[in-house]
């Protein structure tokens, strides 16, 4: 049994389908991502699981009790906004120490969590400001020490850092995991930036259309999608049609073979295949590699790295990403020969 | 600093401005100057209006019915406020426009409408009467119930108005976030809601009792001449006992008192807010 449950959830908003048959097991203490692009259900599925969206079917189990139609205020899991929520007529103090106020804990215990929570997210010296005379990423602290005061266990976030700068924005997840460290709450995280779920998930549930694509840590979905959806959405990759006969596979050059965990099925003979542009390599190929031919159409700087736009034999564009060293008026227009490891390239059966 | 755009727009403004002073400012000063020259002197319209009995109970009336007014007119307000910006967008829809309908219907249509509904053999003590309810008629009109009554239905839509302004402007996730802190209804009301407004409510508290203050066509009506206020006590001076001098003293204080009052509240944070510049 899950610590938190969502067993084939599905929300409706008239005639739009925001969420469509969801499940998910969240183990306890986990950091958890939702991702996925914009409208694909994310918000309506933790603010279902907030309380605030009533499901038109499917449960919600958290701690093997049932959820599903309690209020908000009984489901005792923190929340923290986009754009912070933060109580504008109360200082920070008096924002954290509201969720013990509703909780009547005597004076001195919540003077004493206040300062606790403010130290944690390292904000003692702010205590007495009112949330405006804050910085963005001071309020997104407060918000964060305020949700997690009176020892939710699980904490609900819906993109807390898409309103900062980008630096800014890195600090914050480092706080982010901190956080989930020392105090070992279950953390549900929305996001649509692919890089922050990288970067602070253990696992990862992909959103496409109000749907759960797949839900795996994020190097196995990084390295080994199991649809195209998730190969696309997450990093920079690319996508060619590949053909087997007798065990040999025809799409990037020919005549290659794949290790046996990546193949197809003996009875199927075609698939997506997917290379990503860093597994792109100028050269012709070594023992045991692939090779093929590609013209350079463009290319383009970008900083460490530049990415060279290739046309294979085939007519599929191909983009390879290679030290930027590369003169760009010397290969520009030139048929070169590219090779990559046969672990690099993936396999999407048809449909998928 | 302002661009050159911006000062030429002020351009834009100057024939209401205009108007203003020729219309507004212009009759004001000269009600001032006759309040200083009328009778025997400034000194004597000004203190008279301290010592005459009349005067005294006048604005003593007018005093408790504009505050009462003002406090009703804000509880029914705010919860019709309140209930609006919890309603589906189709039945807010439908309740704006019932708010606003009062609006087009002649302040003195209204007070007709409220003798014919309150008195002694009317809608109300007829139906009472008949129901059993009661076997005298009660006083509902000529008194001080009847002007309330009819103040606060004409001032309630403005406040309404006011209010669901202030309500739809706070954020709504402020209130999620209460409710996820635990925070039951009436605590997430007392604690969010209220201090939230309280600016809102100011604003609409200021507007309302300003505009009571110098109510005429009502309270004259309703009042059947026995519950006095400011603005008819003025217009009697002038049209029937010619008491100049008293009449335009009383107006000056009573501009004068409306200006205090007007400037007292935009001293206060939360009104200042209100009025625009510091947004949170
Ligand atoms: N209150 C609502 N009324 C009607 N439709 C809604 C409502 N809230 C969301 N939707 C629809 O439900 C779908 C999912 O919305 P949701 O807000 O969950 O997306 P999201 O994944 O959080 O997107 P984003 O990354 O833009 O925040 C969208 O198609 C959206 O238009
Ligand atoms: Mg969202």
């Amino acid at each position: 049994m899950g610590f938190l449950v969502i067993d084939q959830l599905t929300m409706t908003y008239g005639q739009v389908t925001a969420l469509d048959d969801v499940s998910l097991t969240v183990k306890e203490g986990e950091f958890i991502t939702l991702l996925g692009p914009s409208g694909s259900g994310k918000t309506t599925l933790l603010m279902s699981i907030a309380g605030f969206n009533r499901p038109t079917a499917g449960e919600i189990v958290f701690d093997g009790r049932q959820i599903t139609g309690l209020e908000p205020e009984d489901r005792d899991f923190g929340l923290v906004f986009q754009g912070y929520a933060l109580f504008p007529h109360l200082s920070v103090a008096d924002n954290v120490a509201f969720p013990l106020r509703v909780r009547k804990w005597d004076k001195a215990r919540i003077r004493a969590r206040v300062a606790e929570m403010l130290d944690l997210v390292g904000l003692a010296h702010l205590a007495g400001r009112k949330p405006r005379q804050l910085s963005g990423g001071q309020q997104q602290r407060v918000a964060l020490a305020r949700a997690l005061a009176f020892g939710p266990r699980v904490l609900l976030l819906d993109e807390p850092l898409s309103a900062l700068d980008r630096m800014l924005r890195e600090t914050m997840q480092q706080e982010l995991r901190r956080l989930h460290r020392e105090t070992g709450v279950t953390f549900l995280y929305v996001t649509h930036d692919q890089q922050e779920a990288l970067t602070l998930s253990d696992r990862i549930a992909v959103f496409n259309k109000g749907r759960i694509v797949e839900c795996d840590t994020a190097q196995r979905l990084f390295r080994a999608p199991k649809t195209r959806f998730v190969a696309e959405f997450l990093g920079e990759n690319n996508f060619v049609t590949g053909t087997r006969q007798g065990g040999r596979w025809t799409g990037l050059g020919t005549g290659f073979v794949l290790p046996p965990d990546r193949d197809l099925p003996e009875d199927r003979s075609a698939a997506t295949l997917w290379l990503r542009p860093g597994d792109i390599a100028l050269g012709p190929a070594g023992a045991g590699e692939i090779g093929f031919q590609a013209v350079v159409e463009d290319v383009i700087f970008a900083g460490t790295s530049s990415g060279l736009h290739l046309r294979l034999p085939t007519g599929e564009p191909l983009v390879a990403s290679v030290a930027a060293e590369i003169s760009a008026a010397e290969i520009t227009g030139k048929t070169l020969a590219f090779h990559a490891r046969p672990g690099a390239v993936g396999v999407i059966p048809e449909g998928a | 600093m302002s661009s050159r755009f911006e000062r030429y727009a002020l351009l834009l403004t100057l024939p209401a401005g205009i108007m203003v002073l020729a219309l507004y400012a212009l009759p004001i000063l000269q009600v001032l100057s006759l309040s200083l020259t009328e009778g025997k002197g400034a000194w004597a319209n000004y203190s008279q209006l301290f010592t005459s009995r009349a005067v005294a109970k006048v604005v003593g009336t007018t005093l408790n019915v504009s505050l009462l007014t003002t406090a009703i007119t804000l509880v029914v307000a705010y919860v019709i406020a309140f209930g609006m910006i919890h309603m589906t967008a189709r039945s807010r829809r439908i309740a704006l426009l019932m708010v606003s309908i009062p609006f087009w219907i002649s302040v003195l249509v209204r007070a007709f409408a409220w003798i014919t509904i309150l008195r002694s053999q009317g809608v109300l003590n007829g139906a009472l009467m008949g129901l059993g309810v009661i076997s005298q008629p009660l006083e509902l009109v000529y008194n001080r119930l009847g002007v309330t009554i009819g103040m606060v239905h004409y001032m309630v839509p403005f406040a309404v108005l006011l209010l669901y302004a202030n309500l739809t402007d706070i954020d709504r996730r402020i209130v999620q976030a209460a409710r996820s802190l635990g925070a039951r209804p009436l605590t997430v009301f007392l604690k969010v809601w209220l201090p939230l407004s309280a600016p809102g409510l100011g604003v609409a508290a200021l507007f309302v009792l300003v505009f009571s203050l110098g109510f005429l066509v009502t309270p004259a009506l309703l009042g059947g001449g026995k519950t006095l206020m400011i603005a008819e006590y003025i217009s009697v001076q002038i049209s029937t006992t010619r008491r100049w001098d008293l009449a335009t003293a009383l107006s000056t204080a009573l501009l004068i008192v409306v200006g205090l009052l007007i400037a007292l509240a935009l001293r206060s944070p939360t009104m200042r807010a209100a009025f625009g510049g510091g947004r949170r």
